[in-house]
Formats: C-alpha cells, sequence, structure tokens
C-alpha cells in the first residue's frame, strides 16, 4: 500500500494536480487542530449559556460557526439534545458522512459495516456494546444522515457539575457522548 | 445498465462486533493519512464530485474486503483512470489546493445549498412515502427505507442532488426533507420494541404525498 500510495502522489504531483505540500498541511490540520474538541467547546458553551443553546437548536450552523467551527462537512449542522426522555444517535448508514467541523475524523467503528448496519435496526444492542444502557422508556432518535446535513448530539450536563467551569466541562464531553454512543464524564 | 452498492448497510445481517477506538487514534498505517489528503486535495481540481467519489466507491466489487482508506484508494484509483488523467490529454485541474490556501479552504467548505427552482412540495407534519423502486445509479435513500410511511420533520431548502450529480448530470437541485419512521414501519415485528424513531434526509424525488 505504501507503494502504491507514493507512486500516486507523484503522479499527481507530477502532472500538476496536487501541491504535495499541501497534504501535509491537511494531514497536520486533522491531527492537531480539528478535532472532537472543537465539538465538546461547542457543548460546554450550550451548558453554560441559555441562550447560546437556544441558538444552537435553532440554528447550529450559525451558532458553531460564532465558535470559529466552519466549512468542510460542516456546512449545513443540526444540533439534537439529550433529555431525560429522548437520547440521540446519529449514523450514516450508507458510507461515512461526519460533522468533521466539529468532531474532526471519524472512529473506524463508525466507518464500519456492524455500527451501519445495526445503529438503524437495535439502536439499544449497539448502544449496550458501548456500555450505554438507557430506561426501557427513553425515546431514541436515530439519525441516518443520508444527505448533507451533518448531526452533533447535546448531551445532558452531568449532574452536580454546577460548579465547574465552561473548560471543565468541555473536558467532560467526549466525542462518543457527541456522535449518542456515550455519555459525557461525571462531574 | 445495471448499478449494484454494496455500501448501503442499514438493517443488514451484520454479526461482528463494533470494535472501540479510543479518541485521537485516527490512521493505523502510515498510508492512510496521504490517502485522506489526495482524496481532499484532489477535490478542488474539478475532476470529480462528493458524489461521484461515493458512487465510485460503492460500487467497488470487494467493498465489503476493504479497509476504509483502501476503499478511498481503489476508488480514486478507478476515476482518475475514467477521467483520462494517464491519456494522452489529461484532464486540466480548474484549481490546485496550495499549501498556503489549505486552512481557508477547510474553513470555507463548500456548502450544497442552492436556490429552488419552484415552492417546497411538502411541509412539516405531512405524511410521506418513500419510493419503492431502486434506482439504477448513484441515489441517497436507503434501501430499508423504501416504499415506507414517514413524517416530514424538517425542510432543508434546496441542496445539490446526489443522484443527478453522481453521474455527471448537474446538480439539479432539489428540496430535502428530515423524514421521521417509527420503528414498526421500518422493521415490522422483526425487532422487539426500542421505541425508536429512525429518520433519513430524503430528497423530494425520493417522495410521494401519503
Amino acid at each position: 500500500m505504501e507503494l502504491r500510495v507514493r507512486a500516486l502522489e507523484a503522479l499527481l504531483t507530477e502532472k500538476g494536480y496536487i501541491d504535495p505540500a499541501a497534504l501535509d498541511v491537511l494531514i497536520d490540520a486533522y491531527q492537531t487542530k480539528i478535532g472532537p474538541r472543537n465539538g465538546a467547546r461547542v457543548v460546554a458553551r450550550a451548558w453554560c449559556d441559555a441562550e447560546f443553546r437556544r441558538w444552537l437548536l435553532a440554528d447550529a450552523t450559525a451558532a458553531i460557526a460564532s465558535l470559529g467551527y466552519t466549512g468542510r462537512q460542516g456546512e449545513h449542522m443540526v444540533a439534537v439534545e439529550n433529555t431525560p426522555q429522548v437520547h440521540n444517535l446519529v449514523v450514516c448508514t450508507l458510507c461515512s458522512c461526519y460533522p468533521w467541523a466539529v468532531l474532526g475524523l471519524p472512529p473506524t467503528w463508525y466507518k464500519s459495516a456492524p455500527y451501519r448496519a445495526r445503529a438503524v435496526k437495535d439502536p439499544r444492542g449497539v448502544l449496550k456494546e458501548f456500555g450505554v444502557e438507557l430506561p426501557e422508556s427513553t425515546q431514541i432518535r436515530i439519525w441516518d444522515s443520508t444527505a448533507e446535513v451533518r448531526y452533533l448530539v447535546l448531551p445532558q450536563r452531568p449532574a452536580g457539575s454546577e460548579d465547574l467551569s465552561e473548560q471543565q466541562l468541555a473536558n467532560l464531553v467526549t466525542r462518543d457522548s457527541m456522535i449518542g454512543t456515550g455519555l459525557p464524564g461525571s462531574a | 445498465m445495471s448499478y449494484h452498492s454494496n455500501a448501503d448497510l442499514g438493517g443488514q445481517d451484520v454479526r461482528d462486533p463494533i470494535v472501540m477506538e479510543p479518541e485521537g487514534e485516527l490512521f493505523h498505517a502510515p498510508w492512510e493519512p496521504r490517502v485522506m489528503a489526495l482524496v481532499v486535495a484532489m477535490g478542488p481540481t474539478g475532476l470529480s464530485n462528493i458524489d461521484m467519489n461515493r458512487a465510485a466507491r460503492e460500487t467497488l466489487p470487494n467493498y465489503r474486503d476493504l479497509s476504509y482508506y483502501e476503499i478511498w484508494l481503489a476508488a480514486l484509483e478507478k476515476l482518475l483512470l475514467q477521467k483520462g488523467v494517464l491519456g494522452n490529454s489529461p484532464p486540466p485541474p480548474k484549481q490546485v489546493l496550495r499549501a498556503g490556501l489549505v486552512a481557508a479552504a477547510i474553513s470555507k467548505g463548500s456548502a450544497f445549498s442552492r436556490t429552488p427552482t419552484g415552492p417546497a412540495r411538502y411541509a412539516p407534519g405531512q405524511r410521506v412515502r418513500t419510493i419503492a423502486v431502486q434506482p439504477a445509479h448513484h441515489t441517497r435513500l436507503p434501501a430499508y427505507a423504501r416504499g415506507k410511511v414517514g413524517i416530514v420533520e424538517r425542510v432543508h431548502g434546496a441542496h445539490v442532488f446526489p443522484d443527478t450529480n453522481a453521474r455527471g448530470l448537474g446538480e439539479t437541485p432539489q428540496w430535502l426533507y428530515t423524514v421521521a419512521f417509527d420503528e414498526k414501519e421500518l422493521w415490522g415485528g422483526q425487532i422487539p420494541q426500542q421505541r425508536s424513531t429512525i429518520s433519513v434526509d430524503a430528497f423530494e424525488p425520493y417522495l410521494e404525498p401519503a
């Protein structure tokens, strides 16, 4: 694979389609700058600021953009909130559509057959694999990202977290809790 | 001409366990990030679009045997050959993504919303049925949601229509809706009740009044 990829990169460079230095910048961007900590900041802000929360739920693209997270695979955002009655779960059964701008690159499981097949048909079984058990009375809303709308789950704020700073709250927000396959850390 | 997607996995009987992965573990071999970056960097050249990319991936005959970035690489190779990159007159790039412009390009992204050519046919709260026929081309209505009755939840405006964009037939923007289905409608008695509602984002041509 290594040789095949290097050969392709050399070919595309030689033919003038790509600037190889751009590849390094792209890789660095997704390894160090664009990842779930962005989404965690969005969630923590929503937990602290009721007006921001309302904005996030009404116009997620604009609210998220106000924190500086925009662009590629985040152009059309919708935030869905977890409540005591409703738990949200996001999947892309057809490929791997994922809100890169706030969560970075998706984990391997999100892009793989078991999750894509089972999330829409056996969400409780899938959640159990992730160690999440919801009361029977909780409604599960599954969002299959079949177009360019990208979904961000707004998890419930952990109990007993009233005294935490926004940054401390952001540290409790896990990547999986923003996909719906996990819950935030405890305060 | 037939079209077979190997990627329409929703509801299929896949029994392998889900393998957990910690945050920050993005790649599993040194070549993987290079493939990711190659695909992203080829975007501005205009040789293909995201819908063509998805169509190229899902029609790989060995899709189910390949890892994620192997799929990306194989599909990129397939498209490049199709577009004549190795031929005598390779198509010129519309734009080349220079290193200094990467950050701005990522932040800008590329919106898929377009001006609609007419009013939306459906409104939130309306019952709709998804079309039953599986088209012989790339489309974004999953098989598990075909011929099913749901409720329109949201109207997103008009977006680039993948069905035409993937075939090089133009963007032909269509109204986009989030449609919610009760689990019983999709799965009948196949699974024990889970109190779940499954929503898909469906383009207007995928829907009929119900």
